[in-house]
């Protein structure tokens, strides 16, 4: 076995010093009837060569060259080429948890890096060094919230990513955490303010909403912030396109930002690993999950950075613990620091108006179609709009995957009430002659119709 | 240099030996401290769409203030994190003895096949006919892991151990919650890992503490005498942290089982089991494998890993939505209607990317790979136990799988503490073993080589660590003081934490 650096002489001698008469002999405190006696049914030793012949014909049944118009909580940005040279350094790919920090100075600082570069865009305090997902990250923070407040109760906004309401939920549940859903304006696609005001009480956490929402719609922060804060309770800001963050304003109200920051540079991966961070208030860090970085100095004064504030954590505080989290996103958080170095201060702000700009000529587009309509135009919108059809998505949804392009996705099974709704998303990777096309897809079957 | 006690590698130094060293000094700022205004690393393509107006289509959501992200060149970018990274010990670089950890060799065949552009750029929204090989993959990995645990039943969502400890004893609750009582509470060993504890807590459970016996396993009379009528289950590491199997792991299963108490499988260790034994067959429940440890998946600096949790029968039903089906032509869709599911652990399907490494993992092992993995990593284990038990205080004498725990008790006579040793070892070119834990262990030296090491560097390792126990008798207040070698010495922790500098700022 080619990745095993052991030579069967050097086996024998091994087990010869041990005083083993053979490798079953280690294996002998395991109860004869609990060993498996056969081989695993699992394929065959393959040679290297077989490996990537195996995953390229799986990537060819996954049929490629498709433009795509989804979004909807994962997002198909460029990712600079030195992402992947850089994060594929061994020394980076093979370390572990910097728990060591002498030897683990590398990660440690770019995780310093990566906190203050989330902390900068989102317009909070302190960042942790990463969450799993924008879906957990949200859910952990509710969590947190209850810990800050001492309350058990949060309201959530219908417009918060479907996936992660069912997340919140699950964790919700086991935790014995009433949550309330505020539903959103059918002209603007905001937040319904007045049912938010009803909802807070003095009994809720947290507030959670999203911004852009799960329509695209940016909501109106300080004016959720007054809501929320006016019953004491803390504001969550989930954000799940990050790239939004180079022209849209950040949440400074708000008292817990949670992000998912695929976007930087993050493939989209069929949904994993992407890269949750949490970014709080400076009052709040006790109560923050995961871990953090901080500064200090060694014996001699040098500059260097140390894990630090651990008796938040599970390995120290054991059931007492802010979280159980322990492994979390530190190469896809290395991935996102890069991208972020790449673009840099202009750059994350041209990106995030390419997208601005591709959007609104795709929504313009599709909209003007016969049978089409733009949905949720009271409010202004990042990258991604709703789209109401006459005519069933699965129709010209065929359509369209027939011109090798993937369409907005039905938004029926979240919100029924929205009819023939569809999301549909433009990046900065998607081309006029791509959106003329769909347009023109579009209107060929209204036009039948 | 050549009086230099504190380097191992001068001839003069106290022990030399064949391990290359030191680790590099240059110094290299943080990014904001290079950056200058007009510097850039981008370009983008021009617009083929026609401009917006920044105020009229965001108004008062328009951002006023950019954020102060660095301004640099490319190159600059490539030398800071090029740099940054020789800072850093890596498996790349030599053994990493992490006892838990498992700290294997990354093949970097996994790497390129999960870069493939149709799996790396498959959107998890796209049409279920045009992911069809992706699913294939997701399909095959939950089949092996299945054969590897002996479990009916697998979800590969949570994203890492301890999200998958998570789901695993909500499917737990959700049984309990089926036969009509949810159940008050979760036992778990004194020497489980911190995540454990942890979970069962945010699970809504009270968490007993089972004290070991004296091999350090679970003692079946106090496992007895705590099992009751509220007890959910039992969440037991096995092998045990001090790598130890339990013997007698039927008769655990048989007492939880006849009080209606499930098994929870903590699946952190099956680096000493992978084809030799199955959970399935010695009574586990539910149960989460760590693919960043057993599988080969690289751990990154801290993540991403990637945690499924695989069941018997009877608990299928409660799996997080969707779960993985096949129709009559063998295409495989994902299925959301599943009444009795514990929800969603996370959004879309999991860390994809982790599945395809660890399929690509198993698939270059085969079963007699894998078999032969687990039997080399046991070897090691052994190997290393038998060469340093003279010099090193071994608490539990039962037999070792995959990892070996001593503890520093007769080099804390000395005043050398386990977290001395090991900052000494990284001067002699190795990462640090698991300090102080389990906790059952005072003192504990937890190392676990894992099967990627040579007897060349087993050896090498050996001879450091028997090098440090002369240390400690002749000049202890090396070790002390150690590591001697490194960019930094032993960092202000107690500072760090009281006066938390969490960011960058100008001008600090």
């Amino acid at each position: 076995m080619r990745y095993l650096p052991k030579s069967p002489a050097e086996r024998e001698r091994m087990l010869a010093a041990i005083g083993a008469r053979s490798i079953d002999e280690l294996f002998a405190v395991i109860p004869a009837e609990c060993r498996l006696d056969r081989d695993l049914d699992v394929p065959r030793q393959q040679a290297e060569s077989e490996i990537i012949d195996y995953f390229r014909a799986a990537a060819d049944k996954n049929a490629t060259g498709y433009a795509s118009f989804l979004g909807a909580g994962a997002y198909r940005h460029y990712r600079p080429v030195i992402i992947d040279s850089l994060v594929q350094r061994g020394e980076f790919l093979t370390s572990y948890t910097p728990y060591q920090a002498e030897i683990t100075q590398g990660t440690l600082q770019a995780i310093f890096e990566f906190q203050t570069m989330i902390a900068e865009l989102t317009g909070m305090d302190v960042a942790n060094a990463s969450m799993y997902d924008g879906s957990t990250g949200a859910a952990e923070a509710v969590m947190m919230a209850v810990r800050v407040t001492g309350r058990r109760k949060a309201v959530v906004a219908t417009t918060v990513h479907p996936e992660y309401r069912e997340v919140l939920a699950t964790y919700a549940t086991h935790q014995r955490l009433p949550t309330t859903l505020a539903g959103y304006d059918a002209k603007t696609g905001r937040v319904d303010l007045a049912a938010l005001e009803a909802s807070v009480t003095k009994e809720t956490a947290a507030v959670l909403v999203q911004s852009p929402n799960f329509f695209g719609v940016i909501e109106d922060i300080p004016a959720i912030a007054a809501i929320a804060h006016a019953q004491g309770a803390l504001l969550i800001v989930s954000i799940a396109e990050a790239v939004s963050l180079g022209v849209v304003r950040p949440p400074v109200e708000a008292d817990i930002v949670s992000m998912e920051a695929q976007s930087f540079g993050v493939a989209l991966s069929y949904g994993g690993p992407f890269c949750g961070v949490m970014a709080c208030k400076e009052q709040y860090i006790r109560q923050m999950p995961g871990r953090l970085v901080g500064q200090t100095t060694d014996g001699t004064g040098y500059r260097g950075f140390v894990l630090t504030l651990a008796t938040r954590e599970q390995h120290i505080r054991r059931e007492k613990a802010t979280s159980n989290i322990c492994t979390n996103q530190a190469l896809v958080a290395l991935m996102t620091t890069i991208f972020l170095a790449v673009y840099g201060k202009e750059g994350i702000r041209e990106l995030a108006e390419h997208n601005l700009a591709k959007a609104d000529y795709t929504a313009n587009r599709l909209s003007t179609q016969p049978g089409a309509k733009l949905l949720f135009t009271g409010a202004p919108r990042f990258h991604e709009f709703v789209l109401q059809t006459a005519e069933p998505p699965v129709l010209w949804s065929q359509r369209l995957l027939d011109e090798k392009i993937v369409g907005g996705i039905e938004l029926s099974r979240w919100y029924p009430e929205l009819g023939h709704a569809t999301l549909w998303c433009a990046t900065e990777v998607i081309t006029r002659e791509q959106i003329d096309t769909a347009a023109m897809v579009l209107a060929a079957g209204l036009v039948e119709a | 240099m050549a009086t230099d006690l504190t380097n191992p590698q001068t001839p003069a130094g106290s022990h030399t030996t064949g391990k290359v060293r030191p680790h590099q000094t240059q110094n290299e700022a943080l990014l904001f401290e290079k950056s200058s205004p007009g510097k850039r690393a981008y370009k983008l393509p021009p617009l083929d769409v026609p401009a917006v107006d920044l105020a009229s289509l965001l108004g008062a959501a328009r951002r006023d203030q950019a954020a102060e992200l660095p301004e640099l060149s490319e190159i600059e970018i490539v030398r800071h994190f090029t740099r940054l990274s020789t800072w850093n010990y890596a498996i790349d670089l030599g053994m990493y003895p992490l006892g838990s950890c498992t700290m294997k060799y990354n093949p970097r065949v996994n790497e390129l096949v999960a870069r493939i552009e149709g799996l790396a750029e498959a959107h998890p929204y796209r049409p279920e006919s045009l992911a069809q090989g992706i699913l294939e993959v997701i399909d095959l990995l939950q089949r092996c892991l299945l054969d590897i645990t002996g479990m009916d039943a697998i979800t590969l969502q949570p994203a890492a151990g301890a999200h998958g400890e998570f789901t695993g004893i909500l499917l737990v609750r959700a049984w309990h919650e089926s036969q009509g009582n949810s159940r008050r509470k979760v036992l778990i060993p004194d020497s489980a890992h911190g995540t454990n504890p942890a979970t069962a807590a945010i699970c809504g459970y009270a968490v007993e503490n089972l004290r070991s016996n004296s091999d350090g396993g679970i003692d079946l009379e106090a496992l007895a005498r705590q099992v009751d009528s509220e007890t959910a289950a039992l969440m037991l590491t096995n092998p045990s942290t001090i790598g130890v199997f339990e013997s007698q792991i039927h008769k655990i299963a048989e007492i939880l089982h006849a009080k209606g108490a499930l098994l929870y499988m903590d699946g952190a260790n099956m680096n000493a089991l992978v084809g030799k034994a199955r959970p399935g067959d010695f009574g586990v429940d539910v149960m989460h494998l760590n693919l960043h440890k057993t599988f080969s998946t690289p751990h990154g600096g801290g993540g991403p890993g990637s945690g499924p949790v695989a069941c018997k029968a009877f608990l299928e039903p409660f799996l997080p939505i969707p779960v993985l089906v096949k129709d009559e032509n063998g295409a495989k869709h994902w299925n959301y209607g599943r009444p009795q599911s514990v929800g969603r652990v996370r959004a879309f399907y999991g860390n994809t990317g982790m599945f395809i490494r660890a399929l690509a993992y198993i698939l270059a092992n085969g079963p007699d790979g894998l078999r032969q993995t687990t039997e080399d990593a046991v070897l090691n284990a052994n190997y290393i136990r038998h060469k340093l038990e003279d010099l090193y205080d071994l608490p539990y004498k039962t037999a070792s799988m995959h990892e070996v725990v001593f503890s520093d008790k007769r080099q804390a006579a000395k005043g050398v503490k386990t977290g001395d040793i090991a900052k000494r070892l990284i001067d002699y070119g190795f990462h640090p073993y698991t300090v102080s834990f389990p906790q059952i262990v005072h003192g504990a030296l937890m190392i676990e080589p894992t099967e990627s090491e040579s007897l060349e560097e087993l050896d090498l390792f050996i001879e450091a660590m028997r090098s440090i126990a002369r240390e400690v008798e002749e000049t202890p207040e090396v070790v002390k003081s150690a590591p001697h070698s490194t960019r930094v010495s032993r960092l202000d922790e107690v500072q760090a934490a009281r006066k938390p500098i969490l960011r960058w700022r100008p001008g600090q």
